[in-house]
Formats: structure tokens, sequence, C-alpha cells
């Protein structure tokens, strides 16, 4: 179990020191994050009353897609640069590097969305931040990252690379979006966490269940 | 293989025999349907097609994740083939029972299309085995392309059921306008109709194992071009 840990930790830590020095991944996830806040604002500034009634759908969206954007490069740069022949020569427990840089993934999509949530509340001139919808989020991306990972897998093994991510991804995300927007808006309308326990739930289970799947599909998908 | 090929043959015959009973139970045997609107008595009658292409998608998909999960267990090009073979099948259906149900939805609800549970799930459905296909498609290594598709139609099928209750759940929040069209039609079905209705079903599994057998048989003639052509560099 120590050695697994430290396999993991190996993955992740040299993950995020790549980014740490290149800042290719995080930077334009954070900077398409941001522009998709503005591209929705100028599709609803005019034709709806209110623009905190689209904050739930605005704040999914931004998140799925500039998301989605830092999956792609998941394994393409290991890929690229020969290196993923040398993790897999690795004699070590593959589903480790799995959890690896799905937790990378992770990282880098909870810093993103630590950009963004501020910067909706000063942008919106609402703040709908609450502990409930930081759970939510939580849940949620855990569920998006988790088979955000795989496909992506899948992806870096096609002639079109990451621009199949997208089609394969959203259609299975489709639950997590649609519980993530319903319970934001219950949240937002002074819905409780009891209120919203069905949503939770169905979050929870599907983080679960995919992360369970992934552990076992995962070395079907890196194997040469 | 010549068993196997007459074997086929007589399925095939088995299967339009089926389908042609079929149509005559949904078009003569099954009688009007009195709790329906008398103008849209007629267009009632596309339960028996629309319900028994619905299954037969589901049945279909399913047979497709079987095959994918002996595919990765076993490694066997066989599993891969079936798998194709069934979820394009699946496709097919799906895109039968929409194209039916929004036939249906038009003179019943005077609309094409409606969100409701049923019709948004299966077009996601539609969605993820397209995707699917597109994998597949840009994956050149057979082995890897029927790993890779393997893994893809896992995740697939087990999604559909959590689409489906999560739209179901979304709805609430609306009034539910419509009736959905299973339960319009289930709810008054009388003995004849109740048949007619099993008729169709078993015709459309028979329908759907003789196209599932010929497209497997399509699928290993496949395989032999590719060798062939790989022998020959051609």
């Amino acid at each position: 179990m120590k050695r697994y840990l430290q396999v993991l930790w190996a993955v992740l830590w040299k993950d995020l020191r790549i980014e740490l020095r290149t800042k290719d991944v995080f930077t334009s996830m954070a900077v398409f994050a941001v522009l998709a806040l503005m591209i929705f604002n100028f599709a609803f500034e005019l034709r709806v009353p209110d623009k905190s009634v689209v904050i739930p759908g605005v704040l999914w969206v931004a998140i799925i897609f500039s998301g989605v954007l830092g999956l792609g490069r998941a394994f393409i740069s290991e890929k690229d640069r020969g290196s993923m022949a040398g993790l897999l020569l690795a004699p070590v427990d593959r589903s480790a590097i799995y959890f690896g840089k799905m937790l990378a993934s992770l990282l880098f999509i909870f810093v993103m969305e630590a950009i963004l949530l501020p910067l909706m509340v000063i942008f919106f001139n609402l703040n709908f931040l609450s502990w409930p919808l930081l759970l939510l989020l939580f849940l949620g991306t855990v569920g998006f990252a988790t088979v955000g990972t795989v496909f992506s897998g899948l992806a870096v093994n096609t002639r079109t690379r990451e621009v199949l991510l997208p089609v394969l991804l959203f259609p299975v995300m489709l639950p997590v979006l649609m519980a993530g927007i319903r319970a934001t808006i219950g949240f937002m309308e002074g819905d409780t966490l009891a209120d919203m326990m069905k949503w939770i739930n169905l979050l929870i289970f599907f983080d679960i269940l995919y992360l369970v799947v992934s552990y076992l599909t995962f070395d079907f998908v890196v194997e040469e | 293989m010549t068993l196997s090929r007459r074997l086929l043959f007589y399925w095939n015959l088995l299967a339009l025999a089926a389908m042609l009973f079929a149509v005559y139970a949904a078009l003569v045997m099954a009688p009007d349907a009195m709790n329906v609107d008398p103008s849209i008595r007629p267009a009632q009658r596309i339960i028996y097609f629309h319900v028994p292409a619905a299954w037969s998608s589901l049945l279909a998909f399913f047979v497709a994740f079987v095959a994918s999960i002996l595919n990765l267990a076993t490694k066997r090009v066989r599993w891969d083939i079936w798998a194709r073979a069934a979820s394009e099948l699946g496709i097919a259906f799906t895109v039968a029972a929409i194209i039916s149900g929004s036939l249906w939805a038009k003179p019943a609800w005077n609309t094409y299309w409606t969100w409701d549970p049923r019709l948004t799930t299966y077009t996601i459905v539609l969605l993820l085995y397209i995707a699917y296909f597109m994998l597949r498609g840009a994956i050149d290594e057979p082995s890897r392309r029927a790993r890779m598709a393997a893994v893809y139609n896992i995740f697939a099928f087990i999604s559909v059921p959590l689409t489906f209750m999560s739209i179901r759940w979304w709805n609430t929040i609306h009034p539910v306008i419509v009736e959905s069209p299973d339960n319009a039609g289930k709810f008054g079905l009388g003995p004849n109709m109740l048949n007619a209705f099993m008729i169709a079903n078993i015709a459309f599994v028979i329908m759907f194992i003789a196209l599932l057998a010929n497209r497997i048989s399509l699928g290993w003639a496949e395989e032999r071009i590719d060798a062939l052509r790989e022998r020959l560099n051609f």
C-alpha cells in the first residue's frame, strides 16, 4: 500500500512539476474559462432580464468546457515525448499511474475553479457561493476528472487526438452536468443540502461507479 | 460453415415471416384503441412498431456491452465483431424508435419533439454510440481499436440509466404536460391489443437476431478481406 501511494505521488508530482515549469495547461484553461464568462455575458445580456438566473448554467458549462481543455493534454505530452513507454515499463501497478494522472488533472481543474468562482461573483455581482455549492463542485469535478482521464487516454490513441475528447466525454458527463446545474439552482434559491440530497447522492454514486470502472479498464487503455 | 449458413438462411426466412405476421397483427388483428381520440386511432398503431424498436435497441446495446467486456477479457477478434455489429444495430433501432416516436407525437401532442425523459435519453444514447463509431473510425490498428472501443462501450452503456434517471428528476421541476407515449398506449391495452403487442415484440427480437447474425458474418468477411489485403500488400 505504501509503495502504491509512492508511485501515485511520483506520477502526480511529476505532472505538477511539469505544469509549474511550463504552465501550458493551466494558463489555457484559466484564460478559456474567463473568455467563456465574457462570451456568456454577451450571449445573455440583452435578452435575459436578470443575469443571475443564468449563473448555474454558465458556471457548469464554463467548468466542463475549460476542463476538457486540460484533460486533453493529460496524455499527449507523454505520448509525444515517448515517456509513456517509460511509465508503462516501470514495474508498478498501472492503476497507480491512473490515479496519479487523475489527481493531477483534478488539481488543475480545482485551481481553475478557484479563479473562476471569484470572477463570477464579481462579474455577476452576486455572491452565490456557499458550502453546499462547494461540496457539489467538488463531487462534480471528481466525476469529471475520473472519466475524463480515461477518455483522454483513449483519445490520445486516435488520429484526431484531443479533438475527439469532448465528443466522447460530454454525453457520458450529462448526469453530472444536470445534477450540478439543478442543485446549484436549488442552493441559490435557498434550498438546504438535505433538499438537494438526491442530486448529491447521484453524484456520489456516479463518482464511485466510474472510479471503479476506470480502475478496472485503465490497463487496457494504456496497454501497447 | 455450410451448416451455419443454412441455419442463417432459415432464420432469415423466419424473421421475414415473423415481421409480416407482426404487420398483420398490428394493422388487422389489433382493435382500435378506444381510449384515444378517434382522429388519432390509426396513428396509435405505431406503438406496435415504436416500442419493439426501442426495446430491440436496448437489447442490442446490452449485447454490445457484454461483447465489449468479453473482448477485454479474452482479446478475441470475435467479440469486437459482435460489439460493432450490435452497436450498429442499436443505432439503427434507436433511430427507428426516435422517428416513429416523433411521428406519433405530432398527431397526439401536436409537436414532433418534447423534452420527455425517454425521448431525451434516447437522443443522448444516439450521440453516445455515434461517438463510439467516431472513436473506432479514428484508430487504424485493429487490436488497439478493439480495446479502446470496448472500454468506451462499457462507459457508454452504464451511463444510460444514470442519464435517464437524472433527466426524469430534472423534469419534476416542470409540470408534466404530456403523458409519456408508452403509458398512453399500455393503460388501455385490451387482450387483443396485448397479443398484437407481444407478437410485434417477439418478431422484432427474431429480426434483431437475424440482423445481428448477418452483420457478424459480414464482419468476418471484412476481417478476411483485410487479412488478404495485408498479405498481398494491396
